[in-house]
């Protein structure tokens, strides 16, 4: 017990000594140099994309992104398996189509219309692929198309699409066309795992909780925010496992 | 004091003082309403962060109160959304612009939440349930108290996050914390399970202070604004039962 302690205090003094106040610009900015590095084949480098968006850069345990249906729909295992599931497809279609809009934005110099585009096409193409799967296939609605509403105007899938072009794009920082976007590709694959990993951990927990005794001043909101709270404690574990495994 | 469950649904406010009280502890975006939970867990690891995103949201709030008030008779029912969602966005390009024009360090400590400003669901939820409904005045006015009402909260939470896990505020260090020979700045307060953690002692503390079954219990289908679209709801389903 008493080296877990120290050896947890160790961790996070770790960490502070890396950052005096942590900035979730300073992160993505650190992500973008290190991906740059040459040495790494890419295959391996793609993998490191993917477990760094499940374990070190959770979506919404670190980066606090996708927090309302992680709160709200977490309490029953398998609505919360339901979700994440439209979230990854979400967020991978999402990103599928607007990576190649922002290079034909960035082309034509319109830049600044990043933010109003990519809304719109993610508010289009999520009406778009819940009439096509209440049309074409009922049971795979019934299972998950019901959710997409909820994600539609939400942090997780429009962070997505814009974390990939600030990381992933452009010959600045170390990219081609068609590499960037099997990056970003996996990336937003990555991001959906480590959302289904901490919905279903977090599902986990609140089952417990349901038998626990709380105070009265904690029920509700509050002890699930303490829940989430331990829980991304937890991941913060994680920290350095993709560097230290040769993969970033 | 009224609670949060039981706070007037009138849209109409007798004194411009009421709108204020309204939007600063009744119906207070963040910690009743429980709104926007994603830039406020977020953006609070210091209190000028803080600031910086209460302002920018509030700017935005009120403008797009405005033109989607002034516009409330002319968009068709069934693509209210889109364009909605099409006037916040706007707004927040232009914030963005102006961000990054005259205080780049908020914009390099916000990163991607000042974009995400559009898909924040106070402005979207104000949209829907006020500023679709009610005169250009009282509209802006709603906009302006609900924004204070997120600037406070955020800002309350930015302020203890600091002066716990950093021992400053707003960048000033403070000495009797930091060469404390016995207190010492928690790190963790800044890092995501501080964000967490913080929030649900404020909820439960503003809970606490209002009334007692004042506490948000769940996040549930009223709180969301899509709450009117939404299919779930359409359906006859609660989504967590």
């Amino acid at each position: 017990m008493l080296d877990f302690l120290m050896f947890s205090a160790a961790s996070l003094a770790d960490i502070a000594s890396n950052a005096d106040i942590v900035s979730l610009a300073d992160v993505s900015a650190s992500d973008a140099a290190a991906a740059a590095a040459p040495s790494i084949p890419f295959l391996l480098r793609l993998l490191g994309v993917i477990l760094a968006g499940i374990l070190t850069e959770n979506f919404v345990l670190s980066k606090f992104l996708g927090c309302c249906p992680f709160l709200g729909v977490s309490k029953k295992l398998d609505t919360a398996v339901g979700m994440s599931a439209a979230v990854i497809f979400v967020m991978v279609l999402a990103t599928a189509v607007t990576y190649p809009l922002y290079r034909l934005l960035d082309s034509l110099g319109l830049e600044y219309l990043q933010t109003l585009v990519f809304i719109l096409v993610i508010a289009a193409l999520v009406q778009l692929v819940e009439i096509v799967l209440k049309k074409f296939i009922p049971s795979l609605y019934e299972s998950l198309g019901v959710y997409l509403p909820l994600i539609t105007t939400n942090c997780a899938v429009l962070g997505i699409t814009i974390l990939v072009i600030d990381n992933y794009y452009g010959i600045s920082a170390g990219y081609t066309f068609g590499g960037g976007y099997v990056t970003a590709l996996c990336a937003a694959l990555g991001s959906g795992i480590g959302f289904l990993v901490a919905m279903v951990l977090f599902a986990g927990v609140r089952g417990r909780m349901e038998q626990s005794d709380i105070p009265e001043m904690l029920k509700g909101l509050p002890i699930t925010l303490v829940a989430a709270a331990i829980v991304a404690m937890s991941f913060m574990g994680f920290s350095g496992i993709i560097a230290n495994l040769g993969l970033q | 004091m009224s609670q949060c469950k039981n706070a007037p649904k009138k849209s109409v406010f007798k004194t411009i003082g009421d709108a204020f009280v309204n939007g600063l502890i009744k119906e207070n975006p963040v910690l009743c309403l429980v709104l926007g939970t994603c830039p406020t867990m977020a953006v609070t690891t210091s209190a000028s962060n803080a600031l910086g995103m209460g302002a920018a949201a509030t700017l935005v709030l009120i403008c797009s109160n405005t033109v989607i008030s002034l516009l409330r008779k002319v968009i068709p029912q069934k693509v209210r959304i889109p364009a909605y969602i099409t006037i916040i966005a706007g707004f927040v390009t232009i914030v963005q612009m102006l961000v990054k024009a005259f205080v780049p360090e908020i914009d390099k400590s916000l990163g991607i939440f000042l974009p995400l400003i559009v898909v924040n669901c106070i402005i979207l939820g104000r949209a829907e349930m006020f500023a679709s409904k009610n005169r250009v005045a009282l509209s802006a006015l709603d906009g302006l108290t609900m924004g204070i009402g997120f600037t406070a909260a955020l800002l309350a939470m930015g302020i203890i996050r600091e002066v716990l896990g950093a021992g400053a505020i707003f960048g000033h260090e403070l000495t009797f914390i930091t060469q404390s020979s016995w207190l010492a700045p928690m790190i963790i307060f800044i890092l995501p399970p501080g964000g967490f953690f913080v929030f649900g002692m404020l909820i439960a503390l503003v809970g606490k202070l209002t009334g007692k079954k004042n506490q948000p219990e769940e996040f549930g289908c009223d709180r969301c604004p899509a709450a009117a679209t939404c299919s779930i709801r359409v359906k006859g389903g609660e989504l967590d039962a």
